[in-house]
């Protein structure tokens, strides 16, 4: 944490700000005390076992669930307005599990996400030519790679200022796992991302600094690289075998949980 | 598996009236910016005294409804006489059996979670049955009542492992619809057993003489607060019990009660069995009252009216059925007699025409609680009573609102 | 045969006006999770409204007719837009209180409506042609049918377009999926839920006219009773299905009809019956959503 803060002093603000982030679901305390920061370019992993708080932080963070604490976008706090503004002011949100609305078409689900004035169709257009060729289709009947790719999509289409995407590679075949992590690079070229992810290997290939909770608690902050050449760290925290977050092979069997 | 927070909520300590440690917890959100962590719970020798204390009164409120039909209290506006007059004896046994359908009523909406729409079937089954089985067989009343109880038992249990498919808003809805067969069934009047519209009279031929009659008026006051005792005694009971916990478990969290090994649907189907037959022994108790058997007894009206009372007196809470049960049925009367007074008919049409309908009142009044008051009068008493005690441990629970306590019934 | 006709027929109308109040309650479930119970009280304002205006323009024309549906409907929809804004918005996301309100509302506006004008029914009328009858294979079917199932096809088809033409419309689509990914869009679903109470209400006004001449009368009461069928309707449909409604409507309301006429007055315990067996077998609806 004292890195965060000396860093603050001399590098540029951080696009977003977490401090004492408390969030309950249904009563339950799911986030405790929560403190971390998202620099303004890159991509940062957020990391941890199942059921620790991950997707829970990024709910709380967009409002989705009852939380306090400070939370800060680009200098400004949000923690007490609701998700649709939230979002309006420049967040793009890439749901676990997808999410896309089933009983709409492609079309109609990307033209749904259209928030700015100007939404950068063919931006889309160019790095989802698939999603084209399928704007007819009902989202429902895509595969779950092509559902990943709307959602993607949908977070792209519009100019934000950070991009919170939760667990992308969930459930998808290598292949698609590697577009998927492809599509994120190249959107991690203009601007910051805040990935929760659970593949290391995707994790290894994208991100820069790791944030990384147990318990609903910040753990472990640093450089990722750094984080998954610890082996004691990764078992400690993650509670898999190092061999998972050295290989570089993503067809891996240990790499995901 | 999950390796979240610990998940201790599920000791049962939520079937208590007074909020309990779990419900600090659930209302964290609101005090969050203070310490989190789960709030201690109050010592354990100030429960048991307040609790003792809370018992006394009882006792002691009940040795003085037990008098007061020998005693000659005057409450002008609430009562239409002194306390000794039948009409006010029928007016007070009146709220008791009220009070005590809606202790029914909490036993399924407070504390198994169910919002039943469909709660007056059992009533009016129970209202309905014994004058139908008086009417048209030669035993005496103690037979009969067993006969109509054995007849609920199977009609809830039947209405109830159907109606239990499904939860919620679906729920309710089912549950109304099956009441409105019933009232439908009973306004037919099939070969006239049920007198339609009109009702039918109790037949009194069959009758202990000491419950016939105005001038037993006393004894079927008796009876009520008799019947309001057991229910609220035997409320008591199932709530503390093993099967009450366990209701209280499915409520706040279904999935983890199934993970847990229970049966969460025989839990809750137990519960509105026993609820159902609880008031339709208020039922039966009811058509001794009132001499007769009513279409009202069956109607949808009277199970929105129970829910009334419950969410007025303060969802969650025994007491908070009891005193609604009350005040709504002494509002109830007082409004309508306001409304056939003078003094309202003189009214321009603006204000005449509100004031002469004491539903819309009620319904006016009902809205504002919930929407101001979401905790009732219990609700309310108790956070009035927290702001003066600011220092005790038990500030960090708040009032229970049925949001609160229904969370997955939505 | 011509009794078949007959009873398929008022079916269909019967049919035609519990799909106008359950199209709202079902919308209304599906993207708010809002029971609501004053629904009925929509219906009855509109059938009232609907009443007054023909009653003091005379009642005996298309014309007339016309204006009271168009009034009647606008009656429905304003009540429904101020219970929407006044009472549910400060409710929001407390969907128990959101319906122990409405049950409120309900009460105190049958209240309102029996003290306005009393509980007794008022007995209308309409276009004489609603009086005579047309012959349809033998069987004489009262032309009032005929309006309800042409006023109901005529909703049914413009919501179906609202719901696929329109921004609107695919918002209240996604929102009946997935309310909370829509918020995760930036989109305000706040608006959709005013615009889904006003056209439930909308609708509902419309057939609370529409019932005044089928049944012939109004009454405080209207509603209410016609509400309870629009519910097991919703259910039978699948809650926040449209589709789902017009196929329960049609299917529960000529049910009823044939049970009453063959098997001695039962059709409302029958429908009860339909209930329960659905519930037993498919507990989310005919083409409910499985949440």
């Amino acid at each position: 944490m004292s890195t965060a803060a000396e860093s603050r002093a001399t590098e540029p603000r951080p696009v977003l700000r977490v401090e004492s982030l408390f969030a309950t679901i249904a009563g339950q305390q799911v986030v405790e005390d929560v403190s971390f920061t998202v620099p303004a370019t890159g991509i940062t992993a957020l990391l941890g076992r199942n059921g620790v708080g991950k997707t829970s932080t990024i709910k709380a963070i967009i409002g989705l669930i009852d939380r306090a604490g400070t939370v800060e976008l680009d200098g400004v706090r949000i923690e007490k307005e609701a998700t649709f503004k939230i979002i309006r002011s420049g967040v793009g949100y890439v749901p676990e599990d997808r999410e896309v609305f089933s009983k709409l078409t492609v079309a109609e689900n990307l033209r749904l996400a259209e928030r700015d004035a100007a939404p950068r169709r063919q931006l889309v257009e160019e790095l989802f030519p698939d999603l084209l060729a399928r704007s007819a289709q009902m989202a429902g009947t895509l595969s779950g790679g092509q559902q990943q790719m709307v959602s993607l999509a949908r977070a792209l289409l519009n100019t934000n200022k950070i991009l919170l995407v939760d667990e992308p590679t969930k459930g998808l075949a290598p292949k698609i796992v590697g577009e998927v992590a492809e599509t994120l690079a190249e959107a991690a070229k203009t601007v910051p991302i805040l990935l929760v992810e659970q593949n290391l290997h995707v994790v290894r290939q994208l991100a820069e600094g790791a944030v990384v909770l147990s318990g609903g608690r910040v753990v472990h902050t640093g450089p990722a690289l750094e984080f998954l050449d610890d082996a004691g760290l990764i078992q400690r925290h993650l509670g898999v075998s190092t061999d998972a977050a050295h290989s570089g092979n993503p067809a891996e069997k240990g790499a995901a949980l | 598996m999950t390796t979240d927070t610990d998940t201790s909520s599920t000791d049962g300590t939520a079937s208590q009236d007074r909020p309990a440690a779990d419900g600090g917890r659930r209302h964290r959100k609101h005090d969050a910016h203070g310490a989190p962590g789960s709030a201690p719970r109050p010592g354990r020798p100030g429960i048991t005294g307040r609790r003792l204390a809370a018992w006394a009164a009882g006792t002691a409120g009940v040795l003085l409804l037990v008098l007061l039909p020998l005693l000659n209290i005057s409450l002008p506006g609430v009562l239409p006489g002194p306390s000794y007059t039948p009409g006010s004896l029928q007016l007070l046994a009146m709220c008791m059996l009220m009070a005590a359908a809606a202790l029914t009523y909490h036993l399924l909406l407070g504390v198994a979670g169910l919002l039943s729409f469909g709660h007056a079937l059992y009533f009016g089954a129970g209202v309905y049955g014994l004058a139908i089985i008086l009417q048209n067989l030669d035993i005496p009343l103690l037979p009969a009542m067993g006969l109509t109880l054995l007849i609920v038992i199977v009609l809830a249990h039947v209405v109830g492992s159907i109606s239990l498919r499904v939860s919620g808003i679906p729920f309710a809805m089912v549950t109304l619809a099956f009441a409105q067969a019933g009232s439908v069934i009973v306004g037919r009047n099939p070969e006239g057993k049920t007198g339609g519209d009109e009702g039918l009279t109790l037949r009194t031929d069959n009758l202990p003489d000491v419950l016939v009659g105005v001038v037993n008026t006393r004894n079927l006051y008796w009876l009520a607060l008799a019947v309001l005792v057991a229910v609220f005694l035997i409320v008591t009971w199932v709530q503390s019990s093993r099967a009450g916990h366990a209701a209280a478990a499915v409520r706040e969290n279904e999935l983890r009660v199934r993970v847990l090994g229970l049966q969460p649907y025989l839990v809750k189907l137990l519960i509105f069995v026993v609820s159902a037959v609880l008031v339709c022994i208020i039922g039966m108790a009811f058509l001794l009252l009132q001499s007769g058997a009513v279409p009202r007894a069956v109607s949808s009206d009277l199970t929105v009216t129970l829910l009334v009372m419950v969410v007025l007196g303060g969802v969650g809470s025994r007491w908070g059925a009891v005193i609604g049960g009350v005040f709504y049925t002494i509002l109830d009367q007082r409004l309508t007699t306001l409304a056939n007074s003078e003094a309202v008919k003189s009214l321009p049409d603006v204000l005449r025409v509100p004031l002469s309908e004491p539903l819309f009142i009620l319904g006016t009044l009902f809205i504002l609680v919930v929407i101001f008051l979401p905790g009732g009068i219990t609700g309310t008493a108790e956070r009035l009573a927290q702001r003066r005690n600011r220092g005790q441990r038990s500030a960090t629970h708040d009032a229970r609102t049925p949001g609160d306590l229904l969370e997955d019934a939505a | 045969m011509s009794t078949l006709v007959l009873l398929l027929f008022t079916g269909l109308g019967l049919g035609a006006l519990y799909f106008l109040v359950a199209a709202g309650l079902s919308l209304i479930y599906g993207l708010m999770g809002v029971l609501n119970f004053a629904h009925g009280a929509f219906l009855t304002l509109g059938a009232f409204t609907g009443w007054e205006i023909a009653r003091r323009t005379g009642s005996d024309n298309w014309g007339t007719f016309l204006l009271s549906l168009v009034i009647g409907a606008a009656a429905g929809a304003a009540f429904a837009a101020f219970t929407e804004f006044v009472l549910i918005r400060r409710l929001y996301q407390r969907h128990i209180e959101q319906v122990l309100v409405t049950v409120g509302l309900s009460l105190a506006a049958v209240a309102l409506f029996d003290g306005i004008w009393g509980t007794d029914p008022v007995y209308i009328q309409g276009p004489a042609w609603f009086k005579d009858t047309t012959e349809i294979l033998g069987a004489r079917i009262p032309n009032d049918r005929f309006v309800c199932i042409v006023a109901a096809v005529l909703v049914l088809l413009a919501l179906v377009f609202f719901l696929q033409k329109t921004r609107y419309g695919m918002i209240i689509r996604a929102g009946v999926e997935n309310r909370s990914m829509v918020t995760a869009l930036g989109i305000d679903v706040r608006k959709a839920f005013t615009l889904v109470f006003t056209i439930g209400g909308a609708a509902a006004g419309l057939g609370g006219v529409l019932a005044s001449h089928y049944f012939g009368y109004v009454s405080p009461m209207l509603g209410g009773s016609l509400l309870i069928f629009a519910f097991i309707v919703t259910v039978i449909g699948g809650l926040g299905s449209l589709t789902g409604a017009a196929i329960a409507a049609v299917a529960v309301a000529v049910l009823q009809q044939f049970a009453n006429f063959y098997l001695g007055g039962t059709g409302d315990f029958v429908v009860v019956l339909a209930l329960a067996l659905v519930l037993l077998f498919r507990p989310t609806g005919l083409l409910g959503r499985t949440a």
